[in-house]
């Protein structure tokens, strides 16, 4: 074997970038300060956290106070739904999402109906784009906040923020977006796109997990959820992960375009390279208003969890939106919302990468990729071939 | 998803996948619209099942559970093959997730409805 493991599976999850980690470490051993500790050592945790505050919301076209540590993506989205909702209760009670949203985003509202609110889950189109006219439409005197997510993490569609912003602007209404998996993947001015909530994390740009922030326009009131010893400005109770943010801000610090142009190379030399399967199709859209590191397909005939378990075998990480592979045995809620037949979205196989892939990675994969294809449908009981 | 190493083993290299060409009888079970299709081929003689093979639109569990079955059934009568049931193929491969029993059952029902269809035809 050429490769110990080729690693295809960064929409999930990354390795920490070595020269983040360096930065981090003496936040373990040597500058440990509680950062609302009162003492001079303290004032070490206290300039990192802040210094880190102001890298991030840099990077966003932010103000430093507008940016609130969280443990991760999801702890921001259910900040920022459940937050907003309650803070507006009064002026309304109606929540416009997508049905491509993540899961935690999707939750969270299911549960806000739970609680009383009306949720709208806006449809796409057949590439995933959410139509600005059904927004518009959607949008009622009762809607509180709008959340739609920036680069889907199934199917890599880009939303057009600025113009879905704008409607939301236009109509008094606050707009959030996810942004885990497009943040330093393209470009993100908070200004410019109209965006009220932005939620960020860390582990998918090569920084540690457990740490993401929720940026939060000035001037706009959040419930808090964690009750506790008013840390970030009484919005999230709780110890700072010094170390954690430390890392995250470099890891900003390290991304750049050049990053992004390497994975777009070898993104299109994937997709063309794994289109030339008969039988094969690319779910999302082309170019660029797809995440530069995101390749999602489907080939016909082929179970996608099976796919997934050959490629294992050789040492190559990707992920699958079968049936098989949740626990609810249903597949993708993205695949289907973009009109995959069962058949289609339980044949589809995920592969997300990131700027330490190389070519030799991707020629490796284009090489057994069609033999596990041709081999399951050697097998295949509806495969015709 | 966790599988067993036995399980594995079956997914890799499944010794029964693919058609039998001169199959005395095909059972068939599951739709592609609940994402699962399985085909069992047998050829029978003097009511013992001679050879065996199944196709199926499958996960890992299925390509194991259908390989493990072929394995048993082979050299079985067709009344000994018929009552091979979900507890037989655990005890070959072990362990398979809560979840997978559906998937690993279909052979079984596949394999149930070649007997009858073989039964039906001689």
């Amino acid at each position: 074997m050429r490769f110990k493991r080729v690693y295809l599976d960064n929409g999930a999850s990354t390795n920490v970038d070595p020269k983040v980690l360096e930065v981090m470490l003496p936040y373990f051993t040597e500058k440990y300060a509680n950062a609302s500790s009162g003492h001079t050592f303290a004032q070490e945790s206290k300039n990192a956290l802040e210094n880190s505050r102001k890298i991030i919301a840099k990077s966003i076209n932010a103000k430093t106070d507008e940016i609130i540590f969280t443990s991760g993506g999801t702890e921001a989205n259910n900040l920022a739904l459940k937050g907003i909702a309650f803070q507006n209760k009064d002026k309304g009670n109606h929540i416009i999402t997508t049905k491509i949203d993540h899961s935690c985003v999707l939750e969270s509202c299911k549960w806000l109906e739970s609680q009383g609110f009306k949720v709208t889950y806006l449809d796409v189109d057949e590439e995933g784009f959410v139509n600005p006219t059904d927004l518009k439409k959607a949008i009622t005197d009762k809607t509180i906040i709008v959340s739609i997510i920036h680069g889907n993490n199934e199917i890599g569609i880009i939303q057009d923020l600025e113009t879905l912003g704008k409607i939301c602007r236009e109509k008094g209404v606050l707009f959030h977006t996810d942004a885990c998996q497009s943040y330093t993947k393209t470009e993100i001015d908070v200004k410019k796109q109209n965006v009220d909530l932005m939620t960020l994390n860390s582990h998918k740009i090569h920084g540690p997990k457990g740490v993401g922030a929720l940026y939060i326009k000035d001037g706009i009131k959040i419930t808090p959820w964690q009750h506790g010893g008013g840390h970030e400005k009484g919005l999230r109770a709780g110890t700072e992960n010094i170390h954690g943010i430390v890392g995250f801000a470099e890891a900003v610090k390290i991304a750049n375009k050049k990053h992004v142009e390497h994975m777009i190379e070898l993104r299109d030399k994937l997709i063309n390279g794994a289109l030339e399967i008969k039988g094969s199709r690319l779910n999302g859209p082309r170019g660029n208003k797809r995440l530069c590191n995101n390749v999602n397909l489907s080939f016909k005939g082929v179970e996608g969890e099976a796919l997934g378990g050959y490629l294992d075998s050789k040492n190559i990480c990707s992920s699958t939106g079968s049936a098989c592979s949740t626990r609810s045995l249903e597949p993708s809620h993205v695949l289907k919302a973009i009109g995959l037949s069962n058949e289609e979205a339980n044949g589809s196989v995920r592969l997300t990468l990131s700027r330490f892939n190389t070519e030799e990675e991707i020629d490796y994969v284009l090489k057994v990729l069609p033999k596990f294809v041709k081999k399951l449908r050697g097998f295949s009981a509806i495969w015709k071939g | 998803m966790e599988y067993s190493k036995r399980v594995f083993e079956h997914f890799q290299k499944p010794k029964f996948a693919g058609e039998l060409k001169d199959a005395d009888a095909v059972g068939e079970e599951g739709n592609i619209k609940c994402g699962d299709v399985m085909k069992m081929y047998i050829k029978v003689e003097n009511n013992v099942i001679k050879d065996i093979r199944f196709k199926t639109y499958g996960c890992i569990a299925a390509i194991a559970a259908s390989d493990t079955l072929c394995e048993l059934a082979k050299g079985k009568t067709l009344e000994e093959a018929e009552k091979l049931t979900y507890a037989d193929i655990i005890k070959e491969i072990e362990e398979l997730p809560a979840i997978k029993i559906h998937c690993s059952v279909l052979g079984i029902a596949a394999l149930r409805n070649a007997i009858k269809n073989y039964r039906k035809s001689n």
